[in-house]
């Protein structure tokens, strides 16, 4: 298996109120399909390194691969293309765009990536929306959505444009055991049938438990790469 | 194909800012309000402002013309100049001499000068002092001798007249308008006849044709206006004797720049309403600044309270920006989208903006003030309309412009972070 992500002696400082090193020098692989979930107390620095691995943040020392690509040090723009193009994100908090319906938020970035036409970027969102079982609500607005239902949307929209890697913070922090048990299979189901890496950062034990590998961090280090669950 | 791709990505990034636009409408409603007041007042007080100045200019060139053709008085030289300091040069008192006030050729310079480009109109005229005289009553003034049609294109005379017509002095050759102060106060109407007497000791009797009411009792009281050919009668002098060319110019700010070159077409003296009139001058000049200080703290007043209101709807949406960037947005189309809703904002705004400075103008013009102008000398200045225009969509630009392009730039991570 060939390697998608590799991040090398990432160190990243908080300035703010004082300065603080929330990452101290972390270094590992990701091969293609896997389904890596990050554990660690809170504050251990994990969200802050999948921040830094999604390329949402650039202020750190170190580098990071995608595939043979350098990735560390490239312009603002070249980055949200990878985003658009490689990168799927789910944040702990939804974050969809209350002015549009759950349809037209997961349509966006495949309408950004310009691959597909319109009729067919619908189709496929309304795919991703039967694999998460909210096809139903798909022309309310965002806003009208109950949390799990959001959620759901939310990784409907990380999955619009078939990114090579998707990334999540805590992504069934908010939801009820159902709708964990629906995201769980539905990663499960993306990671084995389309060979998609899954990285996850979780509180969650048996979420862990359902991945492939779970690496432990503590005080921004990686204390295990290959935690037993 | 990579064109359809092209225009699909442009087709997002306007989709989003209108639905942003169409969804938040009061906001919207009330950034292009706030745009449309400060465009509104710029329009208003600037039309204001320009319909003022129009008014005091023309006013003045009521009774002064732009350039002036005359002879001016000679001083006599010494007699005999000494070449060097031995000997004393032989002088007389310096006075005015008695030479000849007539310009030659008259006519001919008349066209000469009409000939210009830079010329509207050129008029003869001779100004004389005279006494108007209706049995035992008797009325000292001064009488101008004109071309009537000419003068009027000049000064517009026939807006002033009250009873009869201008065209009447050019079919009665003893004909005369008169001031509606010296009818009274000679107790003339019109179709009778009076006697005047100039300072030549000329007495004529001219048939009152015409009466005409300025906004100056002054002017009404003593003014009249004669054909050319009574006025050299009076002055005892033949058909090419002529006193001063009366000059309209295209525009009566660059007066000064014409007097030489009308010297050398002349052979006597140009005077520009400028050197003629240096307190109108100087009043012109501090209305000019106090005019231009006002529309300067309007703009800065009206473009202010847009930036802000423009640059605060764009930080209110510094999240969706944040979001929009995890997505893959560059800072390319976070611009073009934030830039986007400020122009629809902006260009909301500055049309409702210049349709209710309009309406303010429409309502002001009909105020009744009373005096020469009878209404409140304001109306639609196009000119003002086409910069409130630019003005409006300039500042909307520029305070959408700024608030995104600094958002384009940073991690959406310090944003969802801040």
């Amino acid at each position: 298996m060939t390697t998608i992500l590799k991040a090398e002696n990432i160190i990243k400082y908080f300035h703010k109120p004082i300065k603080f090193k929330a990452l101290n020098d972390i270094s590992f692989e990701i091969k293609e399909g896997e389904f890596v979930t990050i554990m660690g107390k809170s504050g251990c620095g994990k969200s802050t390194l999948l921040y830094i691995l999604s390329t949402m943040d650039t202020d750190y020392e170190g580098k990071i691969y995608f595939g043979q690509q350098l990735i560390t040090g490239l312009k603002q723009n070249a980055l949200a293309k990878e985003r658009n193009r490689n990168i799927g994100f789910i944040f702990q908090f939804h974050y969809l765009l209350p002015e549009f319906t759950a349809l037209k938020n997961i349509m966006i970035p495949a309408i950004k990536l310009g691959r597909y036409s319109r009729e067919e970027i619908e189709h496929r969102a309304y795919e991703k929306l039967k694999l998460l079982g909210v096809d139903d609500q798909a022309l309310k607005p965002a806003s009208k959505l109950s949390g799990g239902q959001q959620q759901r949307i939310a990784i409907a929209r990380a999955l619009i444009n078939d990114p090579k890697i998707i990334m999540c913070d805590e992504p069934t922090g908010n939801l009820d055991s159902k709708n964990t048990a629906i995201v769980l299979e539905t990663f499960q189901q993306i990671s084995k049938e389309f060979n998609q890496t899954i990285i996850a950062v979780t509180h969650d034990g048996d979420f862990a438990k359902a991945s492939d590998r779970t690496m432990e961090m503590a005080d921004g280090i990686i204390i295990n790469h290959n935690l037993m669950l | 194909m990579g064109n359809l791709k092209k225009n699909i990505k442009l087709g997002i990034d306007y989709e989003i800012a209108l639905t942003h636009i169409l969804t938040k409408k009061v906001q919207t409603f009330i950034a292009a309000l706030a745009v449309a007041i400060g465009i509104a007042a710029f329009t208003f007080l600037n039309s204001l402002v320009l319909g003022f100045n129009r008014d005091s200019d023309e006013t003045l060139f009521k009774s002064i013309p732009h350039i002036r053709l005359f002879i001016d008085d000679d001083i006599s030289m010494p007699l005999m100049k000494s070449d060097s300091n031995k000997y004393t040069s032989v002088i007389i008192n310096p006075k005015i001499t008695n030479s000849s006030k007539k310009l030659i050729n008259p006519q001919h310079l008349v066209n000469q000068v009409k000939s210009k480009n830079y010329v509207e109109n050129a008029a003869s005229w001779m100004n004389i002092n005279l006494f108007y005289n209706n049995g035992v009553a008797q009325l000292n003034g001064s009488s101008s001798g004109v071309n009537i049609l000419e003068a009027n294109s000049l000064f517009d005379i026939e807006s002033t007249i009250v009873e009869g017509n201008i065209n009447e002095l050019l079919s009665t050759s003893n004909g005369i308008i008169i001031g509606v102060g010296i009818a009274e106060n000679l107790n003339v109407k019109l179709n009778d006849n009076i006697s005047v007497v100039s300072s030549m000791g000329v007495i004529k009797v001219m048939k009152v044709v015409g009466l005409f009411k300025t906004s100056n009792s002054v002017i009404d009281k003593t003014k009249s206006y004669i054909n050319l050919s009574s006025a050299q009668q009076l002055m005892a002098q033949g058909p090419d004797y002529l006193t001063d060319i009366y000059i309209k110019i295209n525009n009566p700010n660059n007066a000064p720049n014409y007097t030489e070159d009308l010297k050398l077409l002349s052979g006597c003296d140009a005077e520009s309403w400028q050197e003629a009139n240096e307190s109108a001058q100087s009043q012109k000049k501090t209305r000019g600044m106090m005019m231009g200080s006002i529309s300067f703290i309007i703009l800065l007043v009206a473009a202010f309270t847009i930036y802000n209101i423009i640059n605060m709807s764009v930080k209110q949406k510094m999240h969706d920006i944040a979001i929009l960037k995890a997505q893959g947005f560059d800072g390319k189309s976070v611009v073009k989208i934030f830039l986007s809703e400020a122009l629809i904002i902006g260009i909301m705004g500055t049309i409702a903006g210049m349709i209710l400075g309009a309406i303010l103008i429409n309502i002001l013009s009909k105020v009744y003030i009373g005096g020469e102008n009878e209404y409140f000398p304001i109306q639609f200045e196009p000119t003002v309309m086409i910069s409130s225009l630019i003005v409006g969509i300039t500042v909307t630009a520029i305070s959408g412009y700024f608030p995104a392009r600094q958002a384009a730039k940073v991690d959406p991570i310090t944003i969802f972070r801040s």
